[in-house]
């Protein structure tokens, strides 16, 4: 058996391992070239980047994302948190700019209501649904134990009569 | 009454349907400005062909007019250069350009090269009236209006289409005669 061959052989096998390998998450690395002179503010830094979502990418924090447009939005955190502004001021001149999608955590409002009540709705839902099954489980339970002593023997009645006929049948 | 649960998921199922068919066609890249409504932002930056000449936002007084973000590195913006120099030329619109995160001797070149639809040149090598802006890409053009408020932002290229359906309308609601 030549090489070749025993490659296509196993041709799958490499082509899903190449896939697999292809597949694994690629994290892109922002190297850090801001420097704060506490550690907290150096925190708020951190934790405000990966709350701001980079409006040319759709889904990726501007932490994460090497775009020009994320890189000028980190130096603009960075000019207004050593110039004293607070995390609110800093969220909403960048709001005021790009707009509220680059808010991870949407704000609580009107427009979002739905968004913020998705989760509750699902899992009230699915409650609903889990006590309606058990309910009416429990009913069916209810009503198989409501075969009064009459009932009883004739169901027996019936049984024996049908095994017997199937008895004598074999 | 127990039957019309039944219907239940198909109703739920239509109002997913209904919900998600809404949003297939609409690009989820284009972003609504947060501007739109407001003044345009304050600057003060150089003329892209005359350093010593300093352009403000007074530039967009008097009557409305688009202002286009462009750059040499931007291939889109190549794509929609002859639209834009049809518009200046034919259609007469004032359309002021703000060269962004470019140089200016090649932004300078390719003016010279391929025709100047600019009634004005801002030069933004660092992105800062961009940023403003909320600019996050290249080409956007807005329609901005006689007292200088943003009244209708474009992202991606300007071309005959956009202009009939879009630009136009906007300008001469504004107040202008296209």
């Amino acid at each position: 058996m030549t090489i070749f061959k025993l490659f296509s052989r196993f041709a799958p096998a490499w082509v899903s391992a190449l896939l697999i390998v292809l597949a694994l998450p690629v994290h892109a690395v922002v190297r850090d070239v801001y420097n704060f002179d506490t550690e907290e503010k150096q925190q708020r830094y951190q934790v405000m980047i990966t709350e701001l979502r980079c409006p040319k990418c759709q889904n990726q924090n501007i932490a994460d994302s090497n775009s020009p447009i994320s890189e000028d939005m980190r130096d603009e955190v960075y000019r207004m948190m050593t110039g004293g502004a607070s995390d609110v001021e800093i969220m909403d001149s960048l709001v005021g700019r790009f707009g509220e999608f680059i808010r991870y955590k949407p704000l609580v409002e009107k427009r979002t209501l739905l968004l913020w009540a998705t989760p509750a709705i699902s899992v009230l839902g699915g409650l609903l649904i889990v006590g309606g099954i058990v309910l009416r489980s429990r009913r069916t339970n209810e009503i198989d134990s409501e075969l009064s002593a009459e009932e009883r023997a004739r169901v027996e009645k019936i049984m024996d009569g049908h095994n017997g006929k199937s008895d004598s049948q074999a | 009454m127990k039957r019309v649960l039944l219907f239940l998921p198909l109703l739920v199922a239509l109002v997913l349907g209904v919900l998600l068919f809404s949003g297939i066609g609409k690009d989820p890249t284009k972003l609504d400005s947060a501007l739109v409504g407001k003044a345009m932002p304050e600057f003060a930056l150089e003329d892209l062909h005359q350093p010593e000449v300093q352009v403000s936002q007074q530039v967009f007084q008097g009557e409305p007019s688009l202002l286009n973000v462009w750059g040499t590195w931007c291939p889109s913006c190549r794509d929609e250069h002859a639209d834009l120099m049809w518009l200046a030329k034919n259609e007469g619109v004032p359309i002021v350009g703000l060269n962004y995160k470019d140089q200016r001797a090649e932004a300078k070149a390719w003016l010279e090269r391929l025709g100047d639809p600019y009634s004005a040149s801002v030069y933004d090598p660092k992105g800062s009236l961009g940023f403003d802006l909320g600019v996050y890409g290249a080409p956007e053009t807005f329609v901005i209006g006689a007292d200088g408020t943003v009244l209708h932002r474009h992202v991606g290229v300007v071309n005959k289409q956009v202009w009939e359906e879009t630009l136009r309308p906007i300008l001469n609601q504004a107040g202008g005669q296209y």
